[in-house]
């Protein structure tokens, strides 16, 4: 008979006690400010960090500033605070997520964007895009569109997958993959038959991401989603360590792991959702943090939704700051320099401390 | 408290898998449960832990209907070490372990003093003390199995399940694990597939074949070299353990079958 854990022993965290929370969210909290401080400095106008922070704190306390300073405050207060915020709630939020998710489904390749939010985002945005429809919502629209076919997505994934004995993991990740493809499919087909080339950016967006469209106005509809989504997985961490074990262990701990999951596929989708209609699909943080955080804290989900919002947020500040900075005045999408940043670090990371994951 | 299986239908699928079963273990005592491969065996065990809900009849345990019971309130009542038990996080083993604390907490909150050092007393009853802060990926099966041994401890429950509990383990351990259940004021319901093993710690022995109950009873009454014949298809002389009467049952290899014949 094999023995499954024929794995050669690790020299990294395995070996001894994991490291305590506490100090790594101080520094990473720390590291949080000082990033924000830069990148909102940071740009076409650079601005020194010293009078940044008299702005922002300006800006706060209902200060006053010079009249000759005004052009440099309306810089750092209307356009890029907003949008390091932007970029620092989804890094947040996508980074939890990725928790979630990777333990809803058990499998360490998971993101927020395995079951079908994504596509259907985008399918959405297109759609009143091209068709138009949400008129009611002006500007937002097309938000508005990606926010709707996010949902509509989840819920099509939902029905397809629950049986009489509720959600199962595997069923889960295969109707979300499979509605993935289809949801892409029906994207491409109306950016077929649209009239313009519009179609073809709004798709680029929607897929690869950007914080460009930040603003106050939408700030706080985002800082509620997350805030509000990270709590309430931080306090049901206890349920994404029981569902990681599997369903059968699931069952002799008293979890009913096909309930949990159906209320955890609604929150990470709804919070998913909200993310992406402000700011695009953003890959490949919401997959890499949750393993970063796991090699430093260990996999306890109650350590892991403490740093793993901060991490994400950290992450996305730079990766914002170097997307609308590396070719300037041109801007990246957001969603190719995660990738090509975060693809060398990732594998350097998973060589060097000895990770493991199972699940196979 | 008492366990009692009463008239249990399960099917899977549409294929019947276990038929109007019938079992009782009153309390403090070992069932173990015997029989072939896909005789039932595992998903007799998945219906008293709640993992798959019987068509038709209930578990019992005392007075209480088990899948009548919210679901919290049956992993207080009973608790399993499963086969299915890859873990997919690197979970240490001391968090493992106090994840059978689960269902003492209603909305999670942290292992009290008390509780931790419940959690201490299980890692060393199965030795595995020693290993509190390693990786769970980085086990050998053995060493996994007996963390899980730990965790259904940790649990309290009043009825312990086990599927296949030696599994993986090295003979100390296998028998240590025997000892523990054998001592132990728990009801057991253990699946076991060495049957000397299951005549040395069950105080009865019900074996299972295609889904049916073939017999029940005391070791000495079921195992006897006809039913190995008839339920297992072996040959199997049974003798009594000569210092405690126990029945063990010695095998010899069959001669194989030749293609060729003997002429």
């Amino acid at each position: 008979m094999a023995e499954p854990a024929a794995v050669e022993r690790p020299q990294g965290r395995a070996a001894g006690r994991p490291r305590p929370v506490a100090p790594v969210a101080a520094v990473l909290a720390v590291a949080l400010a000082v990033s924000a401080l830069v990148s909102i400095g940071a740009g076409a106008a650079s601005i020194p960090p010293a009078d940044t922070a008299s702005y922002l704190w300006a800006a706060l306390t209902g200060g006053t500033i010079p009249a000759e300073e005004a052009g440099r405050y309306q810089i750092v207060w209307q356009i890029r605070t907003p949008r390091v915020l932007l970029a620092a709630l989804v890094g947040a939020g996508l980074g939890a997520m990725g928790v979630a998710v990777q333990a809803m489904v058990r499998n360490a390749l998971a993101e927020p964007y395995l079951l079908g939010v994504s596509a259907g985002a985008a399918t959405g945005a297109v759609a009143v895009g091209v068709w138009g429809g949400l008129g009611a919502l002006g500007i937002y629209a097309v938000s508005g569109g990606a926010f709707v076919g996010a949902l509509a997505a989840a819920l099509v994934v939902y029905l397809a997958a629950v049986q009489r004995t509720g959600l199962s993991p595997l069923r889960l990740v295969l109707v979300g993959v499979a509605m993935s493809f289809a949801f892409q499919a029906a994207m491409s087909v109306i950016v077929y038959f649209a009239p313009d080339a519009e179609a073809a950016s709004t798709v680029l967006f929607w897929t690869m991401g950007g914080f460009g469209a930040a603003s106050w106005a939408t700030l706080p509809v985002v800082a509620v989603a997350v805030v509000a989504g990270i709590a309430v997985l931080a306090r049901n961490a206890r349920i994404l360590d029981v569902l990681s074990m599997g369903e059968e262990t699931a069952s002799s701990l008293g979890v009913d792991s096909g309930r949990q999951l159906a209320w955890l596929l609604a929150l990470t989708s709804l919070v998913t959702g909200v993310m992406v209609a402000v700011s695009g699909a953003i890959g490949f943080v919401g997959l890499i943090v949750p393993h970063v955080v796991r090699i430093v804290v260990g996999a306890d989900h109650g350590r892991v939704l403490a740093v793993a919002p901060l991490t994400g947020a950290v992450l996305m500040v730079w990766i914002d700051l170097a997307s609308r900075t590396l070719v300037a005045p041109r801007e990246l999408p957001v969603g190719a320099v995660t990738a090509l940043i975060g693809v060398p670090v990732f594998v350097y990371l998973l060589r060097r401390r000895g990770y493991l994951f199972g699940g196979s | 408290m008492d366990l009692r299986l009463d008239r249990l239908g399960v099917a899977i699928g549409g294929a019947r898998i276990i038929r109007d079963l019938t079992l009782e273990a009153p309390s403090g005592t070992v069932l173990g449960l015997i029989g072939p491969n896909g005789s039932g065996k595992t998903t007799a065990l998945r219906s008293v832990y709640r993992s798959l809900r019987p068509d038709s009849g209930a578990v019992w345990t005392g007075d209480r209907d088990l899948w009548k019971l919210p679901r919290r309130e049956a992993a207080l009542t009973v608790a399993a070490v499963t086969q299915q038990h890859r873990a997919h996080l690197d979970f240490t083993v001391a968090e493992i372990v106090a994840m059978g604390r689960h269902p003492h907490h209603r909305h999670g909150g942290r292992l009290g003093e008390a509780e931790r050092r419940l959690c201490r007393e299980a890692m060393e009853r199965v030795d595995v003390a020693h290993l509190a802060d390693r990786g769970a990926l980085t086990l050998s099966g053995g060493e996994m199995q007996r963390v899980l041994v730990a965790r259904a401890l940790v649990q309290q429950p009043r009825v312990l399940v086990l599927d296949e509990p030696t599994n993986h383990l090295d003979l100390k351990h296998q028998l240590g694990l025997l000892s523990l259940i054998a001592g132990s004021d728990l009801t057991v319901l253990t699946v076991l597939h060495d049957l000397n093993l299951a005549a040395a710690v069950c105080d009865r022995i019900a074996v299972l074949s295609e889904g049916d109950l073939v017999a029940v009873g005391k070791p000495d009454e079921v195992l006897t070299a006809e039913l190995l014949k008839t339920v297992f298809g072996v040959d199997g002389e049974v003798v009594p353990h000569p210092r405690t009467g126990r029945p063990q049952i010695l095998f010899s290899i069959p001669e194989p079958a030749t293609t060729e014949g003997t002429r």
